[in-house]
């Protein structure tokens, strides 16, 4: 068996970030477990730019972004072991991982930070009718068979869902000399970020066509068309709608669910509405010395959030190797009045720095109030002009507000329409 | 080239028979019009291992399903394919269907069905908590199945060519002809074949076979039924499989337990004109899900991994056509193989090889095996056995579906058996990469690569399932 302080599962942004971080801190022995054949994660084959504003100050390319934390991961004493896929979590926090030079690795840690990212939703959740042809992917496989194995995976595309993967393909695609006919999207507003439709979709003449699905695939090998239809305010397709759009392929871009199946295995409370663990403020979750952060936790829209998050979850791991981290009764948050979630779902009311609420609406808000309240006591009140789904939101609180919360509270995060 | 026997259709019935035929001292061919074996109805039923109780008495129907459901936990064992014995239950939600369900349970005893009872409403929530408080009683089945019916001929296939027969996918009989001395010519799109003696089990496609020969006695109708398959977070909704009375159009649908833990419902029954048409519609998609509900209510598609249909050759005559055609005695019909065909298969098998042997006078091999070795199942196994296993084969240390935890060992072991895979989805029903709760979203791509490496073809040749379903283009600018 091999004992580190602190083991990472997923070397993505997320895990470089927590490993650097615990590094910082004074953690000697840390272990990052890649199941790629390079660290970088979902980033290395994000190869347009706009990462790292928030973060550098400068704009970067997916690679670029993952670069900087790579060359300073190899530059630290930290171990990685890439093409190793973790396969169990045991109670007592033991690793148990397997790869193609070592064979099995049982690894006991002090301390596990999960960052294993998120999965695209596949078509079969959706149940779209119609035939099993081949040309129907989701957008993230669609990015890599482009960026990273070099080869169209199709000349005229449909793309369903305005995520911002499904965004960011549309550009892609078309670059590339291929032709995309629509962006289509089920719900009244487009789920990605704002300067995506304007940079991806608009530049280009790419229609985007709101309450709008795909009924219907048609082709018996290769895909040869899909019918779209509109939805009313239920969803449902409208009879009458429908319209018949050739196209070789069909990219789905329709969610992402952040990949829980260890967590799930090991026991570790999961929030049904992010599908990631429930946590602390410094991102422990149920199970003593296990850590969540970036895409694991909540599905983020810009890697410079994860970023920060997952420092935070560094610390965590350091104080939490260390036996030095805030261990009193906790108050719960939630989310309420178009508030979808809030991450942290709880916070020591002994904690020791600010609290970054993390959330996200349920639809878009106009010329609105954002508000925190604990009781009937308004702890935090701002005025929003535009609040959307498809961009995280978050809220500081100081360090002695939560410490003076009363034992056994709730806070709440909501929203004032006028 | 030259053969005894020809087999036209590599479903569960020609897999079957051709792994029967494999331990006689002939040639043998096994011709499949597609990329892989299964590819029919074969690889889209409910995968159900009937009781036998449905077929009216004194049917070929009745007496193959019965033979076959007894020999298919033995053939399972000896193919190293799972099977599991979790029995059945045919629903009453009224004393009306109570009489029917009793009617069952005396047809089902003549036709010499064991384990069969009728059960009353509390027995029935004991056995599925799940079910519909509505229930009235129930035929309980115990000695009905579920097995995997593209693994069980993807066995089949691999000891039959194992043991000398030869499998020739992507070949479609296109015409027959037949010389003086009774000889076959087929012409087909890998060439011209000869055989002294053909077996027709093209399944949806056998009357067109026969009529190649003049023969159009058989008269097909194709009716497709649309399925729904669950997470196997859903499986605990329901152990038996799970019938409602059945109607003219079939058994109705079902609710069941697949041999991977996931939940299977459907099927829908809609007559087609296009034997091809295996598309899914809303409507039929809603239809399952209606009719599932009613057995059991709490079901929800919020747990669907993926939906699909498949085809059934019903034969107007209703019952199983296992004869030599009239105009040609060297050519043999296995036809209209629809429910309980599956279930049947392993007597239709048997039966189809002992015709022709009787015909023929064939011999026994000296030595002959018909067991497969049990496929490496890296989610199955112990530390040790894992350990071990990487010890011996590198690799079997990359893991490349996640979901289904499936090494890159398992994927070399599917494409170069005998009768191999070949594409995408070749793979998947091989090693169940892909089929898990991402459908491929991480390790299509990768088996993409795999397949190209090992097949010495660039990626864009690489198909979904053979054909035109190719999965890329050519190289970015």
């Amino acid at each position: 068996m091999l004992h580190y302080d602190l083991v990472v599962v997923g070397g993505g942004p997320a895990g470089m970030a927590a490993a650097l971080q615990a590094h910082e801190e004074g953690i000697e022995k840390i272990l990052i477990l890649e199941r790629a054949d390079t660290l970088g994660g979902i980033l290395e084959q994000c190869i347009h730019t706009g990462f790292g504003l928030h973060y550098f100050g400068e704009e970067l390319s997916g690679p670029e972004y993952a670069g900087r934390f790579i060359e300073k991961v190899y530059n630290t004493d930290i171990d990685v072991k890439v093409d190793t896929m973790v396969l169990d979590i045991s109670a007592d926090n033991v690793v148990t991982a397997v790869n193609n030079f070592d064979g099995l690795l049982i690894i006991q840690a002090k301390a596990i930070v999960l960052a294993m990212g998120c999965r695209e939703r596949p078509r079969g959740a959706l149940s779209i009718a119609g035939s099993r042809a081949a040309g129907i992917m989701t957008a993230g496989t669609a990015q890599k068979y482009v960026n990273i194995d070099g080869y169209m995976p199709g000349k005229t595309v449909v793309i369903l869902g305005s995520g911002d993967i499904g965004l960011i393909m549309a550009r892609r695609m078309t670059l590339e000399g291929a032709k995309v006919k629509a962006v289509c999207e089920l719900m009244p507003y487009s789920g990605g970020l704002t300067r995506n439709i304007v940079q991806c979709l608009e530049d280009f003449g790419i229609p985007l066509r709101l309450s709008c699905t795909v009924v219907e695939t048609h082709g018996k090998e290769r895909l040869e068309g899909v019918t779209v239809a509109n939805v009313d305010e239920h969803l449902q397709p409208i009879p009458g709608t429908e319209e018949y759009i050739p196209c070789d392929t069909l990219m789905l871009s329709v969610g992402l669910i952040p990949e829980n199946e260890l967590s799930k295995n090991a026991g570790i409370a999961l929030d049904p509405v992010t599908g990631g663990p429930v946590v602390d403020e410094y991102r422990e979750t149920s199970h003593k010395g296990v850590f969540a952060c970036g895409n694991v936790l909540q599905v983020h829209d810009l890697v410079d959030f994860v970023t920060e998050e997952s420092q935070l979850a560094g610390v965590g791991a350091a104080k939490s190797i260390r036996g030095s981290k805030p261990d009193s009764d906790t108050v719960q948050t939630k989310g309420e009045n178009g508030v979808r979630y809030v991450v942290p779902q709880k916070i020591h009311r002994d904690t020791d720095a600010d609290v970054k609420l993390y959330f996200r609406v349920g639809r878009v808000f106009e010329n609105v109030t954002l508000c925190v309240t604990c009781g009937d006591e308004v702890i935090f009140s701002r005025k929003k002009r535009k609040m959307t789904p498809g961009e995280m939101e978050y809220v500081t609180l100081k360090t002695d507000t939560l410490q003076k919360l009363p034992a056994g509270s709730t806070l709440t995060v909501h929203i004032k329409e006028a | 080239m030259m053969y005894d026997v020809v087999v036209i259709g590599a479903g569960v019935v020609g897999a079957l028979t051709a792994r029967e035929l494999s331990a006689l001292n002939i040639r043998v061919a096994l011709l499949e019009k597609c990329n892989d074996v299964a590819m029919g109805t074969t690889k889209a039923n409910s995968a159900i291992v009937h009781g036998g109780f449905d077929a009216l008495n004194g049917t070929r129907k009745a007496k193959l399903n019965v033979r076959g459901t007894a020999l298919m936990p033995s053939l399972c064992e000896q193919l190293s394919v799972p099977y599991r014995g979790n029995g059945s239950l045919v629903l009453a939600f009224s004393e009306k269907e109570m009489e029917h369900v009793q009617m069952l349970y005396e047809r089902g005893v003549k036709n010499g069905v064991q384990k069969l009872s009728v059960i009353g409403k509390e027995d029935v929530l004991k056995l599925e908590p799940h079910v519909s408080d509505e229930v009235v009683g129930a035929l309980l089945c115990e000695s009905s199945g579920i097995v995997c019916p593209y693994e069980l001929t993807i066995a089949a296939a691999e000891v039959a060519v194992r043991n000398g027969v030869e499998f020739l996918r992507n070949c479609e009989v296109t015409a027959i002809d037949t010389d003086a001395d009774g000889v076959f010519t087929l012409s087909t799109t890998c060439g011209e074949i000869r055989a002294s003696y053909v077996v027709n089990a093209a399944g949806i496609h056998s009357d067109d076979v026969a009529r190649m020969i003049g023969d159009d006695s058989i008269s097909l109708v194709a009716r497709k039924g649309e399925y729904y398959l669950l997470d196997k977070s859903f499986g605990y909704l329901a152990d038996h499989t799970i019938f409602q009375c059945p109607n003219e159009m079939g058994k109705g649908v079902l609710v069941t337990s697949t041999v991977d833990g996931n939940l299977l419902i459907g099927p829908s029954a809609l007559d087609v004109e296009d034997k091809q048409d295996v598309d899914t519609t809303a409507s039929g998609l809603a239809f399952v899900l209606e009719k599932a509900k009613k057995s059991v209510p709490s079901l929800n598609v919020r747990g669907a991994i993926t939906s699909f249909a498949g085809m059934r050759a019903h034969p107007v005559t209703d019952d199983f056509i296992i004869d030599f055609s009239e105009k040609n005695d060297r050519f043999l019909n296995v036809a209209g193989i629809e429910s309980p065909g599956l279930s049947a298969a392993p007597a239709i098998a048997e039966m189809a090889a002992q015709m022709l042997t009787e015909k023929a006078d064939f011999a026994a091999k000296a030595d002959c095996d018909l067991h497969r070795e049990p496929p490496v199942r890296f989610r199955h196994m112990t530390k040790e056995q894992r350990e071990a296993l990487i010890a011996k084969n590198k690799a079997y240390g990359r893991i490349i579906c996640r979901c289904e935890t499936v090494t890159e060992g398992e994927i070399l072991d599917a494409i170069h058996a005998p009768a191999g895979a070949r594409d995408v989805d070749g793979v998947k029903r091989r090693t169940r990469a892909g089929m898990g709760r991402c459908q491929g979203g991480f390790c299509g791509s990768k088996v993409v690569e795999i397949l190209s490496r090992e097949l010495g073809v660039p990626m864009n040749e690489i198909t979904k399932f053979g054909g035109g379903s190719k999965i890329l283009f050519e190289k970015t600018k």
